[in-house]
Parts: C-alpha cells; structure tokens; sequence
C-alpha cells in the first residue's frame, strides 16, 4: 500500500516539475540591433526591456507565436516568433523555430475539428478527429449530436476522405463511410421507441487553411439509414465549421 | 633565322611543362595510393559532437474548472460547476469544449399550486456542453499594489452545443464574455459570463429560453 502511494507520489511529482528544472534551455544570440521583450504573450502587451545584439537568451517555453526568454541578467518577458527567428544558435545556426505555414498544413498527421449544420431539418453539432496518412487520403471518425423539433439523437460514423488537391488553399475532398444513428423521440411529444440504424454515407466539401494551425471546413454529405421499414431513408446534411491540425 | 630559334625555345620550354606536369600528377596518384595502403598522413582529431537541442515546451493548451451560478429560465438559479478544455491557436484565438451541469428547481406554478410536480428528480438534472470559439480581444495587466501586474484578458466567447433537460436533448447557441487573470504563466483566473439559448416546450408553448450563468473558474495552462 505504502509502495503504491510513493509511486504515485513520484509519478505526480515527476509530473508537476517544470520542464526547466529537468533540463537545460534552448539558448540563441540575438543577432539584430535588439530583441524586444513583453510582459506577456501578445502585442497588446507593453515592451519594458531590450536585449541588444550578441546577448543570449534562454527559450523557457513558448505559448503561440510567443517564447517567453531569460536574458544574462536574469530578465524574463515574452519576444515574438516573427523577432526571434532572426536570432541564431551559439555556432552560428540559424534559430530552429518552426513555423506552423503551408508546410506543416501539407504535412499534417492530425487533424481534430467542430462543425454545426442542418441534418435533414434538425440541428447537428459535429465533431471529428482525422488521420492522415498520404498527403491526399485520409481517415475519419465522427460523432454528432441531432437536435430535432420530434426527436434528437446521435451518430457516430467512420469515414474515408481523399483530397485530390491537398496544396490548393481552397481544397475540395470526397468522403464516403459508413456508421450508425440512434434516434430518441422525445418524450412529450410522440410515443414511439427509440431506434438504433445502420447508416452509408457519400459526401463532398472544401477545406481552406486561414493561418498557423487553422482551417475552415464546410461539407454535404448524403446518408442513406437501413431501417427496419420496407423503405430506405435518405437525408442530406449540410454543415460548416473549423478544425486546426497538429 | 631569329623566329625559327625563338619557336625552337618556346618547343623546348613547352615540353619542360608537359614533363613537370606529368611528374606532378603522378606524385599526386602515388600520394593517393600511400593513403589507400592504410596509412592515414593526418590522424583527424574531431570528435563528433552529439547535437541535441533542448525542446522548447509548448503550453497552448488550458484544462480548468468553474463553478457558479445558473440561471434556468421558470425554474430558479441553481449552482453549476463544470470543466473547460481550451487550444490557443493564436495569441487572440483559441477554441473551446466545455461541459457543465446543474439541477433546476420547482416553477413558481409548481410552489403555488402544490403538490404538482411538472419534472421528475431526473428530468430536473441539466446539462450541458459547448463547442466554442473564443477571442481575447482586450489584452491588457492588471496592478496590484506598487510591485504586483498580472497579466489579463477580456475575451469573448461564441459557440454551440447540446443542452439535456426535462428528458429532451436541445440544440444550444451559447454566447458570453469572460475575464482571464494569469496568476503566474500557467495558472489562470477566470470570471464569466455566458448565456444558453435553444427553444423549449417544456412549460407547454415552444419558446425561445436564456439560461445564463455566471462562473469563476481556476485553469491550468500545459
């Protein structure tokens, strides 16, 4: 008991320790005239120290597009990516700061986003988490909430994208995938049971990157449920929304 | 007879060159091929570093709980509490889960005419979730005291989500504002103020309600 309670004692601590007390920092020399320094991570912060050309400063973490620095004195504040990517290494390398842009968006593994829309007269409020393995394929997994004006429900589907432009800013994609829908009649209104259907989908949509790590999304997609009844029911769903990589 | 000695001279000079140059090259060749024998001229004494830059930590993400009150539109105010997951994508946008709960109490109808109960205990169980996105819009510090400025933020907020209430699932716009106090760089204050619309028939005619709520919340930036 006592041996557990120390190993989670140790696994917490190892855990709340500031990444600066585990290891040394990144440290770059400024190579322009000076760096300005922020009291904290935006413009709308004031500037209330320099650090001049050959000082070198300590990265001790990055929030966005801002690095919070400690200089030889001992100053801490907050310098801009666009400022601190001109410093380089102690040998002379330039700063490896990277830069989420049009690469990185080419490049991306992962992929997690929200979208709100219509789902054939009820309201529908998505989210995804997609994997990409080519640049133009890739795997996602849904699941939805339906708010209707009779019955609400949900959906979770599995589905597969293929992005045939994937460097155009506006990009188009088709998907197709398959899933399920539960739909829950609501209680005050109608009496009939809830139902649990199988459900095929085929789609299409635009993909554009914005900036950094943001894209906007906005998608059809045609369901086709397998009821139980004789017929098959079709429902069109229109949605928008916005999703950021990792 | 001058120019005839004179290209004689220049012949003999040419085919000097020719020879040293020659001789040149196969000192080179023969250089090489002492090297190739497994005799290193020069012994290389670099050691090759092992380069490893120290990853810089990136905290753009902020996990934090509320608490506070809601306002349930005909039945009372209630406490809620709930968490918050929130990505800053810039240093003015960020997007936001967040999920809450709280109970709702008895309509006045209900007091009045006694004994009538309109929910029962679970249906009165309200919850809810957003997805958000959210604007720091007004960065700016705060001064306490002569030696003490945190850093602050008013933003806004403006999602949608899900309500469960009284046994039906709504659609839900929320829209609010919120001020953001950083006590140190990972740890945040918040104060906010936000309200949930959808439409309900639960007190018998469809209408549109505003549940607001206001909340203070502590959050973890990593």
């Amino acid at each position: 008991m006592y041996r557990t309670l120390l190993l989670a004692a140790l696994v917490f601590s190892s855990f709340v320790t500031p990444a600066h007390a585990r290891g040394e920092h990144y440290v770059l020399v400024i190579t322009e005239p000076f760096l300005d320094l922020h009291t904290g991570p935006g413009r709308g912060f004031p500037q209330f120290h320099v650090v001049e050309r050959g000082g070198e400063v300590s990265v001790l973490k990055r929030r966005t597009d801002w690095f919070k620095l400690r200089d030889e004195r001992g100053v801490e504040g907050w310098a801009s990516r666009a400022q601190l990517a001109l410093a380089v290494e102690r040998d002379g390398t330039p700063a490896r700061i990277d830069q989420p842009g049009s690469r990185e968006y080419l490049e991306r593994r992962w992929e997690v986003g929200a979208m709100i829309g219509d789902f054939g007269g009820a309201d529908v409020l998505a989210g995804y988490a997609a994997w990409h393995f080519t640049r133009n394929l890739s795997v996602e997994l849904w699941a939805s909430d339906i708010s209707g004006r009779f019955s609400s429900g949900w959906m979770v589907n599995a589905n597969i994208v293929h992005q045939p432009w994937p460097e155009w800013r506006i990009s188009p994609f088709l998907t197709l995938g398959t899933g399920v829908i539960r739909t829950e009649p609501d209680a005050t209104l109608v009496s009939s049971p809830d139902r649990t259907d199988q459900l095929a989908h085929a789609g299409v949509g635009l993909r554009m990157h914005l900036t950094r790590r943001f894209m906007l999304r906005a998608e059809y997609k045609g369901y086709v449920v397998f009821t139980s009844r004789d017929e098959n029911e079709g429902v069109e769903e229109w949605k928008a929304g916005f999703a950021f990589f990792f | 007879m001058e120019s005839r000695v004179r290209i004689f001279l220049l012949k003999g000079a040419l085919g000097l060159a020719i020879l040293a140059s020659v001789a040149g090259c196969s000192r080179v060749t023969g250089t090489t091929a002492d090297t190739r024998a497994g005799d290193p001229v020069i012994e290389p004494e670099v050691d090759r570093r092992e380069i490893r830059r120290p990853r810089i930590d990136t905290e753009n993400f902020e996990l934090s709980g509320f608490a506070g009150f809601k306002s349930i539109e005909d039945f009372g105010t209630n406490t809620v509490y709930g968490v918050r997951l929130a990505y800053h994508i810039t240093e003015g946008l960020f997007a936001e889960a967040s999920y809450g709960q709280t109970e709702a109490g008895r309509t006045s109808w209900e007091t009045l005419a006694g004994g009538v109960d309109l929910l029962t205990p679970s249906e009165r169980k309200y919850r809810y979730y957003d997805l958000s996105l959210g604007y720091n819009l007004l960065p700016g510090e705060i001064f306490i005291g002569r030696n003490r400025a945190f850093n602050s933020a008013l933003y806004l907020l403006v999602g949608a989500g899900s309500t469960d209430f009284a046994g039906e699932s709504e659609f839900t716009i929320s829209f609010g504002a919120g001020y953001r106090v950083l006590l140190t760089d990972w740890l945040s204050t918040h104060i906010m103020i936000r309200d949930h619309v959808f439409r309900s028939d639960v007190t018998g005619r469809e209408k549109t309600v505003h549940n607001i709520e206001f909340v203070l919340g502590l959050g973890w930036f990593f």
